[in-house]
C-alpha cells in the first residue's frame, strides 16, 4: 500500500462543527435549534474513538457528519469536517459520493433493519467496492470471505449466499461490519452496533470488531451509550452531552479518574444500594411446574416452570430473548393460558384465562411494559391514562379522583402540570414514570415489570429503579422484574429465576444465585455483562465454558 | 383555539363552498326564487335577470331546482354516509377485537358483497323494491359500509395489538370501551380522510342512479336527476345538464379540501396544541 503511507497521519479533523435544524411547531413561526455546538474532535490513523452520551447528546449527528451526512432535515451549518486532509463539507455532491463507502463506512444499530432483504448477503457487502471499481468482483468476494472468517462467522465460504433473514441479529451485525470494512476504508462509523443484541451475542461482536479493527488498521468511532462497553474498544473516549463536549480524554482516565461530574454520574451508574430481604414464610403468589405454548401443540416455551414470589419483595427473571421471561408474565397475567400446572393467588388457584379471573384479582396483578410509548393510548391524557384504573377499580369521579391522581404524580416525582399533558409531550423516563403511577393506582400487590428500563438511557433507568424501590418500600408491593441486563438484577433483586430455553436453570434467594459454583449457563450470562474494566473482554471471551445461543 | 388567518387557503376555498351548498340545502324554501315543480316560462329559456340559471326541459326555473336539488343530493349523501359509517366502523373494530369465528362470517360475507359490482346491485336490488328515499338510503349505506368496514378492520387490527390495548385488557376492561375508547380515537385520521370520500362516492352513486331512473323519482329530482332531465338540450347547444354536473364536481373538490385539512388537524398528539 504505497498510497496509504504518503496520507497524513491524521485522518479526521472536525473543527467547530455545528450543527442546526429547522422544527416547525404547528401554530408557531418555524425556528432554527442547535443540536451540535461547536465540537472539535481529531482521530488519528487506525485510532479508536468512543463516542458517549445519551439520547439527543448528538453523537450519532456527530458521526454521521464524518461522512458529510445529515439524517432527515438536519444541516451541517458551520465549521469544517477535514477528512485525508480536505475539508468534505466543500467537496460537493459528487466528492462526499467518492467518499462514503470507499474512505468512510457505516455501521448501524439495527443490521436487520439496514440489509435489503430482497438480496443475497455477499451482493451487499460487495457493492460498495464494485460502485468505486477498487477491484474486480472476483477479487471483492475472496476479501469479503476473509473479512467473514476474521468476523468468525460460520461457514465463512458460503454464508454470503444466504439471504439477511437466514442469519441471526449477531451474525448480520457481523456481516454488516465485513460489508463496512470489505472497501478498506479509513474510517468506519459504528452506531451502536451491539445496543440492539443480547448480552451474550453482544460479547461475541464486540470481540469480532475489536480483532477486525485491529488486523486491518483501520481508524474507528464508536458511538453509544454503554460507556462498559465502549472502554473495551476504544484508545479515547469523549463525552458528549446536548450537543456539546463535556469531557475527552484516554480511555482509562475517563473511566477510573473522571473529571467532569456528569461523567462520573455515568461511570457509576449501576450502583444502586439494595439489600437483600429473606424470603418470608409464606409465597402469596406461586407458579406451580407451568408448561405453556404458542397455538395448540405448538413448541413448549415453558417447561415445567415454578416459582414464587413473596410479599414487598422483589424476584428477577433473567434470560436472553427466547428464553420465555416475557412468556411467563403472559402465563401469570392470563393472557397466555398455561397447558399444565397452576398459579395460586393468596392461597387459592388463580383462574388460567384472562376472562374468568374477578375484577379484584385483575386489580391485584398489575403491569408495566417496555416501550412506555406504544403502552399508552396516544390520545389521552396524563390524568385519564392515571384516572382510569381509579375510576374502573374504586369508582372514583370528579374531585376526588382529580386528587388521587395529583397524589400520585407527586409519587412518581413528576408535578401537577402533568395531568393535562398527552404522552407525545413527555420525555421516555416520564412516559416510563406515568406508566407505574398507572399501575400503582390499582393499589395491586403485584407488578410485573417487562424489560421497563431497556429501552432508556442508563441515566435514566437508574432514576426508574430508584424510584422502583423507593415505592416498594413505601407501598409493600412486589415486583417479578424480567430483564436480560444482570447489572439491574444485582442492584434490585431479592431472589432470581435464572431461565434458559423456556426452563428455569437456577432459582434461588439472590445471594445464592450469584455466588459460585455456577452452572454453565449462568456463568456465560454473568461473564458477558461488559465491566467498567480496560482488558475485561479478553478475559471473558477466554473464560468461557460453553458457546452463546446466536453463535 | 382555532384562528380563521390560520387556515390553508385550499381549506377556505373549501370550506366556503361547502358552507355554501350546505345553506343552499337547509334553507331551500327560503332562498329559491320560484317552486320547485312550479313552470314559470320557456322550455330551456337563456340565463337571464328573470331566471338567473335559464330554465329547463319543462320549463322550471333551474337555479329554484338545483337549490331544491341540493337539499335532496345532500340529504340523502348525508344519511347513506352516516349509515355506512356507523354500520361499517362498529363491525370492522367488533370483527377486529373479538376475532374468531365472528371475524371469519363477517368478512367472508362482506368479501361477497363486495364481489358483486355495487351499481349492479344496487340497480337489481332498487327495482324489486319500492323506489322511496328511505329504501335509497339504506341501500346505498349497507353497499358502501363494506368498503368501510374493510378499512376500519384493517385499521384496528393493528390497533388491537398494541400493548395499550393489551394493557386495557389486563384492567378488565369491557369490549366497548375497548372499541370505542382505545380504539376509535386512534383510527380517526384514517377514517375522517374515508369519511370525505366515501361521502362523495355517494353523491356520484347517488346520481348515476337517479340518472338511470332508478333514483329520486320526479317530481322532485337530485342533480343527477337533472342532468338527465336536461341532457338532450346539449345536442342543441343548451347548457343546462351542464350545470348540475358542474355542482356534482364542486361539491365533491371542496368536501375533500375540508376532509384533508380535517385529517392534517387531528393527525397531531399533542391535542392540536404543538
Amino acid at each position: 500500500m504505497a498510497g496509504q503511507a504518503q496520507k497524513p497521519e491524521l485522518l479526521l479533523d472536525i473543527r467547530k462543527l455545528r450543527i442546526e435544524a429547522t422544527v416547525y411547531p404547528p401554530g408557531e413561526a418555524p425556528k432554527n435549534i442547535v443540536l451540535v455546538h461547536d465540537v472539535s474532535l481529531s482521530l488519528k490513523r487506525g485510532r479508536v474513538l468512543g463516542l458517549i452520551g445519551e439520547s439527543g447528546a448528538g453523537k450519532s449527528t456527530i458521526g454521521l457528519s464524518a461522512m458529510g451526512y445529515g439524517r432527515g432535515g438536519v444541516r451541517i451549518t458551520g465549521g469544517e469536517v477535514m477528512l485525508n486532509g480536505r475539508d468534505i463539507l466543500q467537496s460537493g455532491k459528487r466528492g462526499i459520493r467518492k467518499l462514503r463507502g470507499k474512505e468512510v463506512c457505516y455501521v448501524a444499530q439495527s443490521a436487520a433493519a439496514a440489509f435489503n432483504p430482497a438480496h443475497k448477503l455477499m451482493d451487499q457487502v460487495i457493492e460498495a467496492s464494485l460502485e468505486h471499481g477498487t477491484g474486480t468482483r472476483a477479487q471483492a468476494e475472496k476479501r469479503a470471505v476473509e473479512l467473514f472468517r476474521k468476523l468468525s462467522l460460520p461457514d465463512p465460504e458460503n454464508i454470503g449466499e444466504r439471504y439477511p433473514h437466514q442469519v441471526s441479529g449477531g451474525q448480520l451485525q457481523r456481516v454488516m461490519t465485513a460489508m463496512a470494512l470489505c472497501s478498506e476504508p479509513d474510517l468506519i462509523v459504528f452506531d451502536e452496533p451491539t445496543t440492539a443484541l443480547d448480552v451474550t451475542t453482544q460479547i461475541d461482536v464486540l470481540a469480532a470488531i475489536k480483532d477486525a479493527i485491529r488486523d486491518t488498521g483501520v481508524a474507528a468511532l464508536y458511538i453509544t451509550h454503554d460507556l462498559a462497553v465502549v472502554a473495551q474498544v476504544s484508545d479515547e473516549i469523549m463525552v458528549l452531552r446536548h450537543g456539546r463536549l463535556v469531557e475527552w480524554g484516554g480511555t482509562q482516565q475517563i473511566i477510573k479518574e473522571p473529571r467532569q461530574e456528569y461523567t462520573n454520574a455515568l461511570v457509576s451508574v449501576h450502583e444502586i444500594t439494595h439489600d437483600e430481604q429473606v424470603p418470608g414464610e409464606a409465597p402469596f403468589l406461586s407458579v406451580k411446574n407451568v408448561t405453556a405454548a404458542y397455538g395448540r401443540g405448538g413448541p413448549k416455551v415453558l417447561k415445567d416452570v415454578s416459582v414464587d414470589i413473596y410479599p414487598g419483595q422483589t424476584l428477577a427473571v433473567v434470560g436472553e430473548s427466547g428464553s420465555g421471561k416475557s412468556t411467563l408474565a403472559r402465563a401469570i397475567t392470563g393472557l397466555l393460558p398455561p397447558e399444565q400446572g397452576t398459579v395460586t393467588f393468596d392461597g387459592r388457584p388463580l383462574a388460567n384465562r384472562l376472562a374468568d379471573r374477578p375484577k379484584e384479582d385483575l386489580r391485584q396483578l398489575q403491569m408495566i411494559y417496555q416501550m412506555a410509548d406504544v403502552a399508552m393510548n396516544p390520545r389521552q391524557t396524563v390524568g385519564t391514562i392515571i384516572g382510569r384504573p381509579l375510576e374502573f377499580y374504586f369508582g372514583m369521579r370528579g374531585a376526588e379522583r382529580d386528587r388521587r391522581v395529583a397524589e400520585l404524580l407527586d409519587k412518581i416525582e413528576m408535578g401537577k402540570g402533568f395531568a393535562d399533558r398527552y404522552p407525545a409531550e413527555l420525555s421516555g423516563g416520564q412516559k416510563q414514570r406515568v406508566c407505574i403511577a398507572r399501575s400503582l393506582a390499582a393499589k395491586p400487590k403485584l407488578i410485573i415489570c417487562d424489560e421497563v428500563t431497556s429501552a432508556l438511557d442508563p441515566l435514566v433507568a437508574n432514576g426508574i429503579l430508584k424510584l422502583l424501590l423507593g415505592l416498594q418500600k413505601e407501598e409493600q408491593v412486589a415486583y417479578l422484574f424480567i430483564t436480560h441486563d444482570l447489572a439491574t438484577v444485582k442492584s434490585i433483586a431479592d431472589s432470581i429465576a435464572v431461565m434458559y430455553r423456556g426452563e428455569v436453570v437456577r432459582y434461588g434467594p439472590k445471594s445464592k444465585v450469584l455466588a459460585p459454583p455456577f452452572d454453565d449457563y449462568t456463568d456465560l450470562l454473568l461473564s458477558s455483562v461488559p465491566e467498567m474494566e480496560i482488558g475485561w473482554l479478553e478475559k471473558a471471551i477466554k473464560g468461557r465454558r460453553m458457546e452463546s445461543a446466536g453463535n | 383555539m382555532l384562528d380563521i388567518r390560520r387556515i390553508p387557503i385550499p381549506a377556505l376555498i373549501g370550506l366556503i363552498l361547502t358552507a355554501l351548498f350546505l345553506i343552499a340545502a337547509i334553507f331551500a324554501p327560503l332562498i329559491a326564487p320560484y317552486g320547485n315543480g312550479q313552470i314559470v316560462g320557456d322550455v330551456w329559456e337563456p340565463m337571464s335577470s328573470t331566471y338567473l340559471l335559464g330554465t329547463d326541459n319543462l320549463g322550471r326555473d333551474l337555479l329554484s331546482r338545483m337549490i331544491y336539488g341540493a337539499r335532496i343530493t345532500i340529504f340523502i349523501a348525508v344519511l347513506a354516509t352516516a349509515l355506512s359509517f356507523s354500520l361499517g366502523a362498529i363491525l370492522g373494530f367488533t370483527a377486529a377485537v373479538v376475532g374468531g369465528w365472528f371475524d371469519t362470517l363477517m368478512s367472508r360475507f362482506v368479501d361477497l358483497l363486495m364481489a358483486i359490482p355495487t351499481l349492479i346491485f344496487g340497480l337489481v336490488v332498487l327495482s324489486v323494491l319500492p323506489s322511496t328515499i328511505v329504501t335509497l338510503i339504506m341501500v346505498m349505506g349497507l353497499l358502501d359500509s363494506t368498503r368501510v368496514y374493510r378499512l376500519s378492520r384493517a385499521v384496528a387490527v393493528d390497533i388491537n395489538v398494541m400493548d395499550f390495548v393489551e394493557a386495557a385488557k389486563l384492567r378488565g376492561e369491557g369490549t366497548v370501551w375497548i372499541i370505542f375508547r382505545e380504539i376509535l380515537p386512534n383510527a380517526l385520521s384514517p377514517l375522517i380522510s374515508e369519511l370525505g370520500l366515501r361521502f362523495i362516492y355517494a353523491v356520484l352513486f347517488l346520481s348515476a342512479l337517479s340518472f338511470l331512473g332508478l333514483g329520486v323519482q320526479p317530481p322532485n329530482a337530485d342533480w343527477g336527476g337533472m342532468v338527465k332531465e336536461n341532457k338532450d338540450g346539449i345536442v342543441f347547444g343548451i347548457p343546462a345538464a351542464l350545470i348540475p354536473a358542474a355542482a356534482i364536481a364542486a361539491l365533491a373538490i371542496s368536501v375533500n379540501l375540508v376532509a384533508d385539512w380535517i385529517l392534517n388537524r387531528t393527525t397531531s398528539l399533542k391535542g392540536g396544541r404543538g
